[in-house]
């Protein structure tokens, strides 16, 4: 068995936090661990918005808990399964995906439209924000670092082949790839294609083969007996 | 395709506590009615920007950083937390912190 480093851009707790030592000289008068600038800047905003009565600190611990644990990618994949499994149903989400996803529980806390946009051998829908990171946070949670990267908001408008390629995707000569910009008002999310040898698969199997990056358009459905990733 | 592609780790949600912290608050004050979502996407990724005119940011830490700072900002244009107050309530929490002894639960103090 291979055993590989997956990089990404989280690099775990301080190794000192990890073991318990105070990064601290003062060993004789040892505090609190002092949290980083920004998180003593955060804590300032919610203790003056909370004595001013603007905000519900439970309410913070009610969003957090939703985006951490309750809401993610498979949502997304419910919904793709489901359009794969029931042509009517794919064929009102493709029209106007609003209501069809509030009828699933799935709408926009922040008023935006969700629109579907289907793979097809002829078009492969890509979705970016360039303006910052809007995103369907409903159907797939918080986005990816990468997702939110300068270097993904801009080359993925230049260059969305090469970098289709940087995520392993290759397409055909004959398939165009449409990128498809987020605002605060419009969210997309990707219908990929449904792999070959799905056929009669449950909708509960069918939405372990779509992937977050296939409904943001990096990526493409996993064939049945793919590994899981 | 090499084997690694088919291991993978799940990656957190929030890298750090305080991206979940800022988020939440940013959500919460928007659906409370404090802002719309189109004009905090707008002062965001002003921010953004201005930020990312010098260097490449790599949509981690340096994203929620531009976020905090567009928080700040809009909170301040709004009347709602000053820069001073926000510099004041700081302070009085890395003093809290500084104050505590080690393993007890942090409070600001009177």
């Amino acid at each position: 068995m291979i055993v590989c480093i997956i990089k990404h851009d989280w690099t775990g707790p301080p190794a000192a936090a990890q073991h318990g030592i105070m990064p601290h000289d003062h060993h004789d008068h040892p505090h609190a661990l002092l949290p980083p600038d920004p998180a003593l800047r955060v804590k300032a905003l919610e203790t003056i918005l909370t004595e001013k009565g603007l905000i519900d600190p439970a309410a913070l611990d009610e969003i957090i808990d939703t985006y951490q644990n309750r809401i993610g990618p498979q949502n997304g994949a419910r919904v793709v399964a489901r359009a794969w499994s029931d042509p009517d149903f794919k064929a009102a989400l493709l029209a106007d995906a609003d209501p069809v996803l509030a009828e699933l529980g799935y709408y926009g806390r922040q008023g935006e439209h969700m629109v579907v946009v289907e793979n097809t051998g002829l078009q492969h829908n890509m979705v970016v924000c360039t303006l910052c990171s809007c995103y369907p946070w409903p159907l797939l949670g918080i986005p990816p670092g990468w997702y939110k990267s300068d270097a993904y908001r801009a080359r993925a408008v230049r260059e969305p082949r090469k970098v289709l390629a940087e995520f392993g995707v290759t397409l055909p000569e004959e398939t165009a790839v449409r990128v498809w910009d987020s605002t605060a008002e419009v969210r997309y999310l990707v219908l990929p294609m449904r792999p070959e040898g799905a056929e009669g698969l449950s909708e509960e199997d069918l939405a372990a083969l779509v992937t977050r990056d296939s409904m943001i358009g990096t990526g493409l459905a996993k064939a049945p007996g793919e590994a899981p990733s | 395709m090499s084997e690694c592609a088919e291991i993978s780790a799940p990656e957190p949600v929030f890298a750090e506590p305080w991206h979940a912290q800022v988020f939440a608050l940013t959500v919460h004050l928007n659906e409370a009615g404090r802002f719309s979502w189109g004009e905090w996407v707008e002062r965001f990724s002003a921010t953004l920007k201005r930020h990312g005119l010098g260097r490449e940011l790599d949509g981690g830490e340096d994203y929620f950083r531009a976020w905090l700072e567009t928080l700040e900002m809009f909170l301040a244009e709004q009347g709602a937390a000053s820069p001073a107050e926000a510099e004041v309530m700081r302070s009085r929490w890395e003093e809290a912190y500084l104050s505590t002894p080690h393993g007890e639960p942090v409070r600001l103090q009177g």
